[in-house]
């Protein structure tokens, strides 16, 4: 058995946890103040998860950077790959916040969506 | 001949300088509180405040019990500001000068203009602490930004401010624009920190710094920034306990870009200029209760007053503000 030490940032009390991991499986987790600190502690051993943000370029739009995030978590491994994806993107309609900006992000099953409400413009600062 | 008259000038019940989190939760309230003649000051094009360039996630558990980005969390204040017809608005409205009888002058395109307000409530946040203040030797090249000036420009103007960086400071800004210049492809060489720990939260440590193998050097500062035109390399210390240099513990990282994440100090010129009494230490005004100042109705909320750690807390302690100008209005 190994004993991993590992910080719970589902919320800003940051838990410090000690996670009794067995053949890769989380068997006992402690020290963390409520059980999101279980969960999380079992996904970061067996499958880490992060949600993704970042901002897409636009085209035609009240801002120029419109900024969006993945509609649940995705796997750590991918994220540099999502932001190959990310840059690739271009909005150029009106979107409000929530909306899908691309379904099935990855084939993840999770949406990326628009964190902005972003209306028709010109796109320049002033 | 009567001269034209440059300025207009006319009262208002409750004037609220900043549209950012604390200007909006204030004006939200003050109105749920009773008061139905608001003018909300934003210097900017937009509602919303830094948290429109604060992409990343970390807003809303406690205020709203979801993980919500920082436009989301400003979007859902916009949009009940909205709603309500009585709170009157007053984008690219910049205030150049307060007086102590809380009267204020604010430009706007093509126009100065007058408001004296019964009440007032200044939201205006804070700012990053520069260079200047934490004294770091050398050239003065292109490159050293402050973390938040680099977030604007990566978040809302889509530009990368360089290719290979240094951060000084672990504040929170600092260690979530390491992980956003990694993401968006730029080299993060080292964050730097004086202090034998983290200023910013454990969980920005974590999933900013250690999700991408970035060395965090503690009980370290740079020394010297090198460099004629753009930013070459910095000169790293150890320090001991008194912050002081250790000889021979320097060594040397090229990069082209250095950011200073090194604290955030209260953005307060304007009560000072209206003669509310200030602490140098912090910026602050002095005061005995949460947003109140020397000057009677006249409020400061929100990082302004002093700096929280979450923008939910800014919420909170704002809502409390605009219940007390509203109980100071029909106290008078
Ligand atoms: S275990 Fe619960 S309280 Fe502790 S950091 Fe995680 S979410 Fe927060």
């Amino acid at each position: 058995m190994i004993i991993k030490h590992l910080t719970c940032i589902e919320c800003p009390k940051g838990c410090g946890l000690s996670v009794d991991i067995e053949n890769c499986k989380v068997v006992k987790v402690q020290g963390q103040r409520c059980p999101k600190g279980e969960k999380y502690a079992v996904a970061e051993v067996e499958n880490p998860v992060r949600i993704m943000t970042s901002a897409v370029l636009t085209r035609g739009l009240d801002i120029k950077m419109l900024p969006v995030r993945t509609n649940s978590p995705i796997p750590k491994s991918r994220i540099q790959e999502a932001m190959r994806e990310i840059k690739r993107i271009r909005v150029e309609r009106p979107v409000r916040t929530g909306e899908i900006i691309v379904k099935n992000f990855l084939g993840l099953g999770v949406d990326l969506v628009a964190a902005r409400d972003v209306k028709k413009g010109d796109g320049s600062i002033f | 001949m009567t001269r034209k008259k440059k300025t207009l000038s006319f009262e208002r019940e409750l004037v609220i300088v900043g549209g950012g989190p604390a200007g909006m939760a204030a004006a939200l309230s003050a109105y749920e509180n009773g008061v139905r003649d608001i003018l909300l000051l934003e210097r900017d094009q937009y509602l919303g405040g830094i948290l429109n360039q604060c992409v990343h996630t970390g807003f809303g558990l406690s205020y709203f019990k979801e993980v919500l980005t920082g436009p989301e969390y400003a979007g859902r204040f916009i949009r009940q500001i909205g709603n309500v017809p009585k709170i009157e608005v007053s984008l690219k409205s910049f205030v150049v000068c307060l007086t102590a009888e809380k009267k204020l002058t604010y430009i706007k395109p093509g126009e100065l203009q007058e408001v004296k307000a019964r009440a007032l409530i200044m939201a205006t946040g804070c700012r990053e602490k520069t260079r200047e203040m934490v004294h770091i030797a050398g050239t003065r090249p292109a490159g050293v930004f402050s973390a938040g000036l680099a977030q604007k420009l990566i978040n809302i103007e889509g530009l990368l401010p360089g290719k290979s960086a240094v951060i000084v400071g672990s504040g929170d800004i600092g260690l979530i624009m390491a992980r956003r210049l990694v993401l968006e492809g730029a080299q993060v060489k080292a964050v730097i920190e004086i202090r034998k720990e983290s200023r910013g939260l454990v969980r920005n440590v974590v999933q900013c710094v250690e999700d991408f193998d970035i060395p965090l050097y503690f009980s370290h500062k740079i020394s010297r920034i090198s460099g004629r035109d753009r930013v070459e390399k910095v000169l790293v210390s150890r320090v001991d306990d008194a912050s002081r240099e250790i000889p021979g513990s320097q060594f040397e990282i090229s990069c082209d870009t250095v950011l200073i994440s090194v604290g955030l100090i209260p953005e307060n010129e304007l009560i000072e200029m209206a003669g509310v009494a200030l602490n140098r230490e912090t910026n602050s005004p002095v005061s005995e209760q949460v947003n109140r100042t020397s000057v009677p109705g006249l409020f400061v909320c929100g990082n302004a007053y002093k700096v929280y750690d979450l923008a939910d807390s800014v919420t909170r302690d704002s809502e409390l503000a605009g219940r007390m100008a509203a109980e100071y209005l029909s106290a008078g």
